[in-house]
């Protein structure tokens, strides 16, 4: 470790001893900083969004509301998202490992070829009626018949061929890697991880292929029809997967920053291990979750399937939520914080930006996304969610707060390990995940309690006042959609926080090798360790946390049954 | 973030295996759920489906209010028959940006309420009891409901359907 070899141009990281490919570094900040500027319009979107659903607020006439939900969700769920995970793929798979990345040529062309197209699609949604083409106002999902511009449809298959192409260089990376013995051992638990997130990627883009080609085929009406059912269920085997890479990539991210914000290592590989290899067998199934009220397929089929088979795929998520706690609490009661059930959580380094980024994510995602999310799943249940606001609800908690609470934990450690410059505003970042996670925790609360009530997703006005106003909802609606607006407006100030941190760090930042793993909590500097000795401390407190945990689940799940139990006969 | 030696491979710990088997419990359980709702339960997900095309869908609800059509209703701008239909085969209509007709129908009573759409995709959401079903061009949706309570209930869109997705808002008349 540490030599030079032929053909590789590299440094060695001061603070972690990584054996840094300075191709692949180029390649990894490129797309994160891609993923950052998509986040931005994405944010300021949501702002808009936001003070639009707000019926008090109204903000947004009626078609542009439309359209930036449109490109919302386009900047967001494909952009932001997907690049963050490119930079992290090669970062796992090349920095984690003292490796080469085997084509940085190769890496290019795939980031042309998703900031082509991403920007192409943005173009038509945004742009194009501007400037005489047919409107692309169809949503994310721009579900057949709805029709875009063809410029849509071949942005996002031209993105997702880019990011097909990292997906490809990922592994590369990984066999050369092996070949080359680079690393001694097994690969880590966080590369694992992203090799799980990289195998979903793979049948997801090819999946997005299948759905998305024929629709560019349908909309230069080279194909005469294309049927809407068969669309969704094409859609969704690609738009469902879509989002448990998002997951994998964020677990593999919670046992980084564990890492990195304590010397935390899995307490046992063999159980974390297992539950990636759960993800990989039955994630995909989930995807029937969005059909279950889609006339077509049976009773059988939705119910195997959103089951993931038994909830096998619910398990690898229970186990992970367990697995990282309780990881967490080794390590800080190694370092004497061993009183009682909860010191090792209470005495945990709060100051320091990716712990806080850390457990907040794993709280929102696990209590508010992943409890909402099963239970929207259960089949009869759907009946009283599927496309009310509780859905937008669920995912805000999921990816908005889970998956981009921890990624932009992540990001705080890169800029003084891959951009190599002086973190700015530091203050800032240690408040960042809180303020960011409270606006959020609104948010999702804000849509759930509303969608309970009936509140439509993807509407304009639940006031009718166009349709003649019939009133449809009762009065506490407009509590639900102030306190998404009010959340919202906390949330963007904790992305401009986060915003203002990483650009003037990135910008102005001074140039330095990091000299510690820790940003802020210097003093609390761990050991990175490869794996926890035999007889470690007890993980009793995460055991007690996971076990109230089930318990508001259970709860949750059974009263949402009882709701539905009060609705009209209906079979 | 380090590579752990290749023999990674150990016995859980006691809090792993006991949580193990408690989630492991869960799932089972939930799983359980829905096949026992599927027999037990009131409200279970309608799996009749015919493929129609949208043409001979508007020609059967137009055959349908004229039949059952017993006067007229103005719902905002837009002036829709109202149609008593006995239990049995009734038709709703999802287009842009109307459900079409208005129905009346009688509470505890059963009907065979057949959805579909002359355009794009829409969603039928049934307020307040809050009830949600996707209605699609090609596709008869046939959903056994009953109502429970009587008044005025509406039907909105929420599956995004264009521009005019938020003017369309029906009604349902359930009478005693």
């Amino acid at each position: 470790m540490g030599k030079q070899v032929a053909g590789f141009e590299s440094r060695t990281c001061p603070v972690t001893r990584y054996v840094v490919d300075l191709a692949s570094e180029r390649l990894i900040i490129v797309n994160a900083v891609s993923a950052i500027v998509f986040l931005l319009i994405g944010g300021i979107i949501a702002l808009l969004l936001a003070l639009t659903r707000w019926q008090a607020i109204h903000l947004l006439p009626s078609v542009w509301y439309y359209r930036l939900v449109t490109a919302h969700g386009i900047s967001m769920l494909v952009a932001w998202i997907v690049f963050f995970e490119v930079a992290g793929l090669y970062f796992g798979s090349t920095v984690m490992l003292n490796a080469r990345h085997v084509s940085p040529g190769l890496g290019w062309v795939a980031w042309v070829l998703m900031a082509v197209g991403g920007l192409m699609a943005a173009f038509a949604v945004l742009l194009g009626p501007l400037v005489g083409l047919e409107p692309s106002d169809v949503m994310f999902t721009a579900y057949v018949p709805l029709k875009a511009h063809p410029l849509f449809y071949l942005g996002v298959v031209l993105f997702a061929v880019g990011a097909l192409i990292a997906v490809g260089l990922f592994f590369a990376n990984l066999v050369v890697a092996r070949r080359e013995r680079r690393y001694e051992g097994s690969l880590p638990l966080v590369v694992y991880g992203l090799l799980t997130a990289a195998i979903i990627a793979t049948y997801t883009l090819l999946q997005g292929a299948i759905a998305f080609v024929p629709a560019l085929l349908w909309s230069l009406n080279l194909l005469p029809s294309y049927d809407p059912a068969v669309y969704r269920n094409f859609f969704w085997g690609f738009g469902h997967p879509a989002q448990q890479i998002n997951l994998a990539a964020m677990v593999a991210v919670w046992y980084a920053l564990a890492s990195i914000t304590t010397g935390a290592a899995p307490l046992n590989e063999k159980l974390s291990r297992l539950a990636f290899i759960l993800y990989l067998f039955f994630i995909n199934l989930g995807s029937a979750h969005h059909l279950l009220v889609d006339p077509g397929p049976g009773f059988v089929w939705k119910v195997f399937n959103t089951s993931y088979g038994m909830y096998l795929a619910v398990l690898g998520s229970l186990i992970h939520a367990f697995s990282i706690p309780a990881a967490l609490e080794v390590a800080l009661r190694k370092k004497g914080f061993n009183r009682g059930l909860f010191e090792w959580l209470r005495k945990g380094p709060w100051r320091e930006p990716g712990f806080a980024a850390l457990v907040i994510s794993m709280f929102i995602f696990g209590w508010i996304g992943g409890v909402t999310g099963v239970t929207m799943g259960t089949e009869q249940i759907n009946m009283i969610q599927h496309n009310t606001l509780r859905v937008p609800g669920h995912f805000h908690a999921t990816v908005v707060s889970g998956t981009t609470i921890a990624f932009m934990g992540l990001t705080y450690y890169l800029i003084p390990l891959i951009f190599r410059r002086e973190l700015k505003f530091k203050n800032l970042a240690t408040w960042q995940p809180y303020i960011y996670g409270a606006g959020m925790v609104l948010v999702s609360l804000g849509m759930i309690t509303a969608g309970i009530q009936g509140v439509p997703r993807r509407h304009w006005d639940i006031g009718f006042a166009l349709a003649g106003g019939p009133s449809v909802f009762p009065g506490t609606v407009n509590l639900s959609l102030a306190v998404l607006g009010l959340g919202a407006i906390i949330a963007v100030t904790g992305g401009a926080m986060f915003m203002i941190v990483v650009l003037s760090s990135v910008l102005f930042g001074t140039k330095r090798e990091a000299s510690s793993l820790m940003l802020v909590a210097t003093d609390r500097e761990p050991t990175l360790i490869a794996a926890v000795e035999d007889d470690h401390p007890a993980p009793r407190g995460a055991f007690a946390l996971v076990i109230i945990f089930l318990i508001y689940f259970v709860t949750f799940y059974l009263a949402n049954w009882w709701l539905l139990g009060r609705a009209w006969g209906v079979g | 973030m380090l590579a752990p030696p290749r023999n990674w491979w150990k016995p859980l710990g006691r809090q792993e295996r006991n949580w193990l088997l408690v989630a492991f419990v869960w799932c089972i359980f939930m799983t359980a759920m829905m096949p026992l709702w599927f027999f037990f339960g009131r409200q279970n997900v309608p799996a009749t489906t015919y493929r129609v095309a949208p043409e001979s869908f508007v020609a059967e609800v137009n055959a349908f209010v004229e039949q059952y059509q017993i006067g007229e209703e103005q719902l905002g701008s837009t002036t829709l028959p109202v149609v008593a239909p006995p239990p049995g085969d009734v038709f709703l209509l999802a287009r842009q940006f109307q459900w079409y007709p208005i129905l009346q129908l009688e509470r505890g009573q059963t009907y065979q309420l057949h959805l579909s759409s002359a355009d794009v995709s829409h969603g039928f959401s049934l307020q307040p009891t809050n009830l949600n079903l996707m209605v699609l061009p090609g596709y008869d949706y046939v959903v056994t409901l009953t109502p429970t309570e009587s008044g005025e209930f509406s039907v909105v869109c929420n599956e995004y359907c264009f521009y005019g997705h938020h003017l369309m808002v029906g009604k349902i008349i359930v009478q005693d």
